[in-house]
């Protein structure tokens, strides 16, 4: 989990936040509802994260109820990870 | 048809196709025309019963809906125009704009009063939804748009096609939005152009991608609605959305697709567009920007049956120079199709700076005129001043716009010379980033450029300096911006310096900055201004 979020938070920093201070974006920060993403940007961050966590977003859940704060972002990527695991044990 | 009264399409498709589906809704809740039309008179019937008159504007504040379709033709009915206005945009915005026009009524949802002006010509407030259980604010009645588009005797009023149809406010220069003024005339004129050339019928199936408060929903809403033909909303949610957005045009069967190369883009890029079912779409518009050739390609060779057309005009005139583009994009193209001759229904003219007509292959300002031209901009009259010509006889509206002059393909776009630039197909003067910028507390000077990057887009940077020098917290600024401009106006990159630099004028010196940013080397030895360089 922790793992994640670091990822997403470097992601943010580097491609939408150029020059911000690392505490100030913190794992609760809003990312959609306060004009840190637009909605281009939010489908950039879920294709990279789709990419490097072999995960796949539902439309639904790119919207301001999951999508909004790194910590829910990683809670959908941790329980999908989790998901394709007990599924892979499952067919095992 | 003659040109006349945007209300009469609906009316002539509401005689020959009473049964036909005019509009459906984002989650597909659909009117037909006799429906529309009957509610619409409804709201006509309500608005002249209460004062509203020939001129009058009304504001219309609502996500995409059914309900904003009745409003419009409600509100062109009573004779008054239409002034929508976007709902997502931060509320001191919209206050701006409604009480710009002195707007005399609202329509908006529940919630949404803190969009009213507090010194205001409002009289009449309509809300949608179930109740208007709302706070009362002194000198305007309050009702629910249901009852006042349930019914009502159709009341003729007299109709002027020289009467305004709607304002649609756009970027302006000095900070605040301004409106563009468009009668019946200037609207059916264009819509009479788009019959002779997209041959629409009542089995088309147009899609609205465009907020109402952009002028491409100009060409969804009475182009389908003259023809008898239906036309589909999609809230703003669904269209930043582009899996589902392909999904959309597929379970809809939508045989038209009107919308910026942003929109086109990002269907190809994210749309996952081959595991759709799309054959329907036999007509793809795009407009608003310039439409990377490599994308273009992409997007054809993904669908290839549709014809694609290029549309150019700002909202003033609306389309006024149209392209259609080749059915196979050659492999080697890599210069953007051109914006292509006038519309029949328009005429061009291209200036030089002595304001003498450029021959082929020259460079100029490209002029317009015709009767889609806009009346000018509300209540400003030197900007009204300055945006026209009069030459043989005409009335010429100058475009901004940089052309040059091909002689078998009309008119190349190539720029601007002013601080205009267009993010996802909106315009957005720079001038209203910085004066939003200038609102928050520490800020000493702000400066905002556009600066072209190798993807052929724009990085919007704001070079700050503020009060004690220093630097502030990014997604603070990003946060501020978010309360005082629409989300396509935020900057990417925020600056920090200890000045800005200054031409021998003592204007800004645009040109270094941007010099600067894209070459932190000279910046460094060169100017000793930065002092926090971002990485």
């Amino acid at each position: 989990m922790n793992a994640v979020r670091h990822t997403i938070h470097r992601f943010i920093l580097a491609e939408f936040l150029p020059g911000e201070e690392e505490h100030n974006l913190r794992d609760d920060t809003p990312l959609l509802t306060s004009g840190i993403l637009d909605s281009l940007a939010a489908l950039n961050l879920a294709n990279f994260l789709q990419e490097r966590f072999h995960v796949e977003f539902e439309v639904h859940e790119l919207t301001a109820q999951h999508f909004d704060r790194i910590q829910d972002i990683a809670a959908v990527i941790v329980r999908k990870q989790s998901q394709a695991v007990n599924a892979k044990g499952a067919a095992s | 048809m003659k040109i006349g009264h945007l209300a009469e399409y609906l009316e002539a498709s509401t005689v020959r196709f009473p049964d036909r589906t005019a509009v459906v809704g984002p989650v597909g809740e659909g009117l037909t025309y006799s429906e529309l039309n009957r509610r619409s008179d409804a709201l006509a019937a309500f608005f002249v019963e209460r004062g509203i008159q020939q001129g009058d504007r009304v504001g219309v504040v609502l996500p995409k809906s059914v309900e904003s379709v009745v409003a419009f033709f409600g509100i062109m009915k009573a004779g008054a125009a239409y002034v929508p206005v976007d709902a997502a945009a931060p509320a001191e915005r919209s206050r701006r704009i409604l009480a710009d026009c002195k707007v005399r009524a609202l329509i908006t949802e529940r919630g949404r009063l803190d969009v009213i002006p507090p010194a205001g010509d409002i009289s009449l407030v309509l809300l949608t939804g179930e109740t208007t259980d709302e706070p009362r604010g002194i000198g305007w009645e309050i009702s629910r748009f249901e009852s006042a588009t349930r019914c009502g005797v159709p009341r003729t009023k007299p109709r002027n096609r020289r009467d305004l149809a709607y304002i649609l406010y756009t970027s302006g220069s000095t900070g605040e939005p301004k409106g563009v003024m468009l009668t019946h005339e200037n609207a059916s004129s264009f819509i009479e152009w788009c019959s002779t050339v997209f041959h629409p019928s009542e089995h088309d199936r147009f899609s609205s991608h465009a907020p109402f408060h952009f002028d491409l929903s100009i060409l969804d809403l009475y182009l389908a609605i003259k023809h008898g033909a239906s036309v589909h909303l999609i809230s703003e949610e669904l269209g930043r959305n582009p899996r589902n957005l392909a999904r959309f045009i597929g379970e809809r069967r939508l045989t038209v697709w009107y919308s910026t190369p942003s929109i086109l883009t990002l269907l190809l890029q994210f749309g996952n567009l081959p595991s759709h079912d799309l054959s329907h779409l036999r007509l793809i518009l795009f407009a608003g920007e310039v439409f990377p050739v490599k994308h273009l390609r992409d997007l054809q060779r993904c669908l290839p049956a549709p014809v694609y057309y290029n549309l150019y005009g700002p909202t003033e005139t609306n389309v006024c120079t149209f392209a259609r583009i080749p059915e196979r994009i050659p492999e080697t193209r890599d210069m953007p199709y051109p914006i292509g001759p006038a519309c029949e229904h328009c005429h061009a003219l291209v200036l030089d700076d002595q304001g003498r007509e450029v021959p082929a292959g020259g460079e100029g300002l490209l002029y317009i005129s015709g009767p889609s031209v806009f009346q000018g901009y509300w209540n400003r009259p030197a900007e009204n001043a300055a945006a026209f010509l009069i030459r043989n006889g005409k009335r010429w509206y100058n475009t901004g716009d940089i052309v040059c002059c091909h002689e078998h393909e009309g008119f190349i776009y190539r720029g601007r010379k002013d601080r205009m630039i267009k993010r996802r197909g909106y315009r957005v003067e720079l001038g209203e980033i910085e004066r939003a910028l200038y609102k928050h507390p520490s800020m000493q000077e702000a400066a905002v450029a556009a600066i072209p990057r190798a993807d052929e887009g724009l990085t919007v940077a704001a070079f700050l300096v503020l009060r004690g020098g220093g630097e502030a917290s990014i997604i603070d600024l990003k946060s501020f911006c978010a309360r005082h401009l629409p989300s396509y106006m935020i900057p990417d990159r925020f600056v920090f310096r200890s000045s800005l630099p200054k031409t021998s004028t003592d204007k800004t010196d645009y040109q270094r900055l941007v010099r600067e940013f894209t070459e932190p080397s000279t910046a460094r030895t060169n100017a000793g201004g930065v002092f926090a360089h971002e990485t």
